[in-house]
């Protein structure tokens, strides 16, 4: 087939990109805490718990799913 | 050409009217998304260097990438939007739509049909029918195929750009452009891995950017007996909310449809016309490394079809209970007013603040990109395949048909752009890709499944049963067009609605395929068993799974998405 080395596993991209989101939004839900937006049930803050999920699940699947020396 | 001026009307020019402003962090998660997807394209490209790599993946998928990719693939802008205003319109008979039209034809895809497809070796549906019935059946089938699904791809992009017009104040052909040019270079570039890889990435974007709704949504209305209640309220017809129980007549529901065309129409002929012999999803399915992973893959997609409701069905009966002001068909949008395709980007609107909100706009366009990767890939592959090799070059170098399949997953896309910009007046979108699914589909599954489990069947049976189905679905519905008093025929009922329209059509030309098929059949010389093998039932070494334990057969895990059915219809009757 020609391949140039094992390819990466799907779930490890998976894992980057929602530690990156996961990131982003839990920063911005606790800079917005003290002010929460206009939005409906803000006083839940969605943004910081949604962040705090989001970076536990893209951090469980790039770590689990890295690249390894074999 | 006629329906975008129509939603251009019900904007004023200085784009005042989109619902929401994206703050930086939105703007950072979308482009991140953008990046993400480019740079898995990029990536795979090393691993795309043959053909069967580039269109079937090498084969090599395990049943959960495949499965989720199934999922996916199906989940693009009809699915969001489409879904979500049907259910603002019907209520929750639009599940039916993912629980009886999703369920038994997985499974029967996953447990029939699937090993004729695997076991016979084709790259495609109209492979299959080569094989089978002869070369006039699979150009019929491929190019009717090629067709359907650069207008499916073109209805996605539309679909997508008019999201981001109404919720962005993005110009509508901006979003066409940037999303389509996207999509073309990572699938030209990694073709199926590519395409797959980013299913499944979607697959959780979606997953996770939709979730924010239903959960906010069911904590503002205090669980699903405050929902109903206050969907009571407003519509005052509890059938809103009820699956079975307002289906013994035609007039008794907001679809103005009778349960037989929920279970014959839907279920039967057009959920099984679609998952089984729509190349677009059965080819991630043949990408699986072998036959019980290719078995399993719709079966995995299957159960996470039963839950798919939560984040499309549940906003839109949320949006009648929680949106201050009514929604009316897109046809009908004046100055202020927002249309049912416009209820998910609404409910986004309500609940989400800076951050959560580029997550659901970045799942929608998610959604939206991976439907029109998927019906691009499908195209390249038939194309290539299907026309290109047997009709305009043959005996050409794999490296040749790889070059074709990566410009003519290009060309795709740049009909699919101009498709987009000829959407029609259907009501909403999800009546439009009835329409076409019971043009192609319907006839074509009982081609399918005839040549699959009838030895007796015929190539000029097979030939002549589809085409008199396709022929007389496109003549049903312009019947109807023509003279709407029609309908009372076709659809049973002076009642019916359009979608409840689509279910009949498709059951009638299924039902005239299959009739045609069996008595040309009849009439007609079979092909020599020899043939055959490896294509139809009482001909195929179908490998036995008697060694392997329960929990790792096919039939154990389908058994149990049947149960989950069961109780799903149960408890929603």
């Amino acid at each position: 087939m020609g391949h140039k080395g094992q390819m990466l596993p799907v779930w490890f991209f998976v894992g980057i990109l929602l530690t990156a989101y996961g990131t982003v939004i839990l920063l911005t839900g606790l800079i917005e805490w003290p002010h929460p937006p206009a939005v409906v049930l803000s006083q839940y803050h969605p943004a910081f718990w949604g962040g705090l999920i989001l970076l536990g699940l893209g951090g469980f699947y790039a770590i689990r799913f890295r690249p390894r020396r074999n | 050409m006629t329906a975008i001026p129509l939603i251009a009307a019900g904007l004023s020019p200085d784009g005042s009217t989109r619902l929401i402003s994206l703050h930086f962090p939105d703007i950072l998660i979308i482009v991140l998304y953008f990046v993400a997807v480019l740079g898995i394209g990029f990536y795979l490209k090393r691993y795309a260097n043959t053909s069967n790599d580039f269109f079937l993946a090498g084969r090599e998928m395990s049943a959960w990438v495949a499965g989720l990719s199934f999922l996916s693939a199906n989940l693009g802008a009809l699915e969001l939007m489409g879904w979500a205003a049907a259910t603002y319109q019907y209520g929750i008979l639009a599940a039916h739509f993912y629980w009886i039209a999703a369920f038994p034809a997985m499974v029967i895809l996953a447990l029939v049909m699937m090993p004729f497809y695997y076991i016979s070796q084709t790259h495609s549906v109209p492979g299959y029918l080569r094989l089978r019935y002869g070369e006039a059946t699979r150009a019929l089938s491929g190019i009717s195929f090629a067709f359907m699904t650069v207008l499916m791809s073109g209805i996605n992009m539309y679909a997508m750009a008019l999201v981001m017009e109404v919720v962005l104040g993005w110009n509508l052909h901006f979003s066409i452009w940037v999303s389509s040019i996207t999509v073309a270079v990572y699938v030209a570039l990694g073709g199926l891995f590519s395409a797959i890889f980013n299913e499944v990435l979607q697959f959780f974007l979606i997953w996770l950017g939709a979730l924010v709704i239903p959960v906010l949504g069911m904590i503002e209305v205090g669980g699903w007996k405050g929902l109903v209640a206050r969907v009571d309220e407003r519509v005052h017809s509890t059938a809103y909310v009820h699956l079975w129980s307002t289906l013994g007549t035609f007039s008794g529901n907001p679809m103005g449809v009778h349960w037989t065309g929920i279970v014959f129409g839907l279920g039967g002929v057009i959920a099984c016309g679609y998952w089984t012999t729509d190349f677009l999803v059965v080819q991630r399915a043949m990408a699986a490394r072998d036959l019980r992973s290719a078995q399993l893959a719709p079966i995995i997609a299957s159960y996470f079809k039963m839950i798919v409701p939560v984040i499309i069905i549940l906003p839109g009966l949320l949006a009648i209970a929680v949106l201050p002001y009514k929604l009316v068909p897109a046809t009908m949008v004046q100055t202020g007013q927002h249309s049912y395709n416009e209820v998910l980007p609404l409910m986004l609107a309500r609940y989400c603040g800076p951050g959560l909100l580029g997550l659901g706009v970045t799942a929608l366009i998610a959604g939206f990109m991976s439907g029109m990767a998927g019906n691009v890939s499908a195209f390249a592959t038939v194309w290539t395949y299907d026309i290109y090799q047997p009709y305009i070059r043959k005996n050409e170098s794999d490296a040749h048909y790889l070059r074709m399949g990566r410009w003519c997953t290009l060309l795709g896309v740049f009909i699919s752009i101009a498709t987009a910009y000829f959407v029609t007046e259907f009501r909403s979108i999800m009546d439009y890709m009835q329409a076409l699914v019971s043009f192609f589909i319907a006839p074509l599954f009982g081609t399918v499944l005839l040549g699959m489990l009838w030895k007796r069947t015929t190539s000029k049976g097979g030939f002549w049963g589809l085409l008199t189905g396709t022929v007389s679905s496109i003549l049903m519905y312009a019947l109807v067009k023509v003279n709407p008093d029609w309908l009372r025929y076709i659809a049973l009922s002076p009642n019916a609605k359009p979608m409840a329209e689509d279910l009949y059509r498709a059951l009638w030309s299924c039902l005239l395929c299959v009739l045609v098929t069996v008595v040309v059949s009849l009439f007609t010389e079979p092909k020599p068993p020899e043939q055959l093998v490896g294509l139809v039932r009482g001909l195929t070494n179908i490998p036995r799974e008697k060694n392997l334990p329960l929990v790792r057969r096919p039939i154990f895990w389908a058994a149990g998405v049947a149960i989950l059915f069961g109780v799903i219809q149960w408890i929603f009757w």
